[in-house]
């Protein structure tokens, strides 16, 4: 804790998961005073997101991989000065005019308490890890189908299923782990639906043969869905979900390389839910509205431009975790560390110690290397629009179609993503984009190439307009407490 | 092998408590979001979208989607994914923008 309650913190870090939690244990043992922000009440973030205490779970790491790491991230945070303030969801970080920095949130379960809060402090670690990536579908909108990490989430917190016999689809790792964690909680999983082959792997065999530990998990998954029967079919993707008000089948159809279906080999699978989701995007707009550099990726998507310590193209704002591109947890703990001795070095001049930061540099560039070869093993094929037809919902909060985007792209002469919103309304919704923004971007590209969308948003996410109204006076915000919320 | 998600982690929740959807009884455990709850009763959609009138419920689970937005106790617009339940809350489908039934 600073000396007294209006001394801004050493460093502020946004984001309580493995990156920030790595970032504030370590500031704080060097003797920095430390707040760490999290929207939730939990310490976690979504890899190690659990059921809350009053649920009681005996073995929470049985729904978890690596959980002994985030045990450890936790009791030295519980043996910390580090002020954990849960229930903070940020919505805007400034640079003020003393050179501070301002991290502005509001509080709640679901940041509708109304209250705002600004903390101070003179250096920041983002740490806001990385939302979902979602390509539209026929049906997608139907109950029943829901992100795969969102099964993921509700399964790890509230301990329920969407549904009986769940089918898994899209791209990427988190599939097999959302596949197995679904079946070994009773669900049913009759396929995984995987749109790349895994031979993009093989291709890099130097990122594959220096991370035999993820060679392990893969076997883990592999084995755990064996075990359960679930039955793996890559290069093929759900081009359609059935039922009227809620799921009742989806059916599988054949890709060919650039994900394009193929046309006759569609098959039906009959279920109750889907779990769908075509990898993860770095969440970055807090550091884009600052200005950060970015870096595109080979999926279309964009992370933030860090150097050798984590450090933004911004002075004093240093980045871990997925917000540097997704590479799970384990590359997020080596990436805090790093960034926590980095902003103690900077502000205190530490002698870092030497041999610790070239060991996590060289632990971070492997993973780095694999995860971006996963990246592009899993990076969607530009025929997946194939399987859009003209009413199908690209837009899930305005309800925009496929058709109408089209329409604006064909008729109207829009060229990109910004276009096609003002004219459509596409991505103006609650989510701001967050679910059709990959989409709409690719269809705006149409045969050229996808500009990776580095998503500006004034604020990180919805403030009521009493909070900006009160922003001017200083009477009606909270100043730099480390206030608590009810849980 | 574990049959439910509860079995799995060993999970022994305090006593269950009742909330309403729509008026119907639900029952729910302490530590669950009104969003998990509802789904532990089958319940998958509590809300209409504003132009088609088509059902929706959790899609995210994590707070960014809005998908899962409900009327808890009177108050529109809440993320059922994010929001704990309590004893005796009152949730209600939620139309359109929310404010249907209000008078703002
Ligand atoms: S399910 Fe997406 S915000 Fe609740």
């Amino acid at each position: 804790m600073p000396a007294s309650a209006s001394d801004p913190y050493d460093l502020a870090v946004i984001g309580a998961g493995s990156a920030g939690l790595a970032g504030a244990v370590t500031a704080a043992e060097l003797g920095l005073s430390v707040a760490l922000l999290d929207a939730s009440s939990q310490t976690g973030g979504q890899f190690y997101r659990h059921p809350a205490p009053s649920l009681k779970a005996a073995r929470p790491e049985a729904l978890h991989h690596d959980w002994a790491a985030f045990a450890e991230l936790r009791r030295r945070l519980e043996q910390s000065d580090v002020s954990h303030l849960y229930g903070h969801h940020v919505w805007a970080v400034a640079k003020e005019d003393n050179g501070l920095w301002a991290l502005h949130a509001v509080t709640g379960v679901d940041g509708t308490a109304e209250r705002s809060v600004r903390v101070r402090a003179r250096t920041v670690l983002l740490a806001t890890g990385a939302y979902e990536r979602q390509l539209p579908f026929p049906g997608w909108t139907l109950p029943g189908v829901v992100g795969a990490g969102g099964a993921q989430a509700m399964l790890k917190s509230g301990l329920v299923l969407p549904g009986r016999r769940v089918v898994v689809a899209g791209s990427g790792p988190l599939l097999l782990a959302v596949a197995s964690s679904l079946a070994a909680a009773g669900a049913q999983v009759p396929a995984v639906i995987e749109a790349s082959g895994y031979l993009g792997y093989a291709r890099r065999p130097r990122a594959l043969a220096a991370n035999p530990q993820k060679l392990v998990e893969a076997a883990v998954h592999g084995a755990a869905l064996l075990r359960h029967r679930v039955r793996l079919r890559t290069r093929s993707a759900v081009t359609e979900v059935h039922g009227t008000d809620r799921v009742e089948a989806v059916t599988v159809t054949r890709l060919d390389r650039d994900w394009r279906p193929v046309r006759g080999a569609g098959r039906r699978i009959e279920c109750d839910a889907l779990a769908v989701g075509h990898g993860l995007a770095p969440q970055i707009e807090l550091a884009t509205t600052l200005g950060c550099a970015t870096r595109p990726l080979a999926d279309g998507t964009s992370a933030l431009a860090l150097d050798g310590l984590q450090e933004t193209s911004v002075p004093g704002l240093w980045a871990a975790g997925e917000t540097g591109g997704v590479g799970g947890a384990q590359l997020a703990r080596a990436e805090g560390e790093l960034a926590g001795l980095a902003s103690a070095a900077r502000l205190y001049g530490y002698h870092v110690r030497e041999g610790r930061v070239r060991e996590l540099q060289r632990r971070r560039d492997r993973l780095r290397a694999f995860a971006d070869a996963m990246t592009v093993a899993h990076a969607p094929g530009p025929g997946w629009t194939g399987w859009l037809t003209d009413d199908t919902d690209v837009c899930r909060c305005e309800e925009v179609s496929a058709g109408s985007i089209r329409e604006a792209i064909a008729d109207l002469g829009a060229r990109d993503a910004r276009t096609v919103k003002l004219l459509t309304r596409a991505g103006m919704g609650w989510c701001q984009g967050r679910m059709c923004g990959t989409a709409v971007a690719c269809l705006a590209a149409r045969e050229g190439a996808v500009e990776s969308s580095a998503e500006r948003r004034p604020f990180a996410v919805p403030v009521p307009l009493s909070v900006l109204a009160s922003l001017d006076e200083p009477a009606g915000i909270e100043p730099d407490t480390a206030p608590g919320v009810d849980r | 092998m574990a049959r439910t998600p509860a079995d799995l982690v060993g999970a022994n929740p305090g006593p269950s408590f009742e909330i309403t959807m729509d008026g119907s009884p639900v029952t729910a455990l302490p530590g669950q979001s009104v969003a998990a709850a509802l789904w532990s009763a089958g319940i998958l959609a509590w809300r209409t979208t504003r132009k088609a009138g088509r059902p929706r419920g959790v899609f995210c689970g994590i707070g960014q989607c809005y998908d899962c937005l409900a009327v808890i106790n009177g108050e529109p617009n809440r993320r059922a994914c994010l929001v704990p339940a309590r004893p005796g809350d009152v949730i209600t489908t939620q139309e359109g923008h929310g404010h249907a039934g209000l008078s703002v």
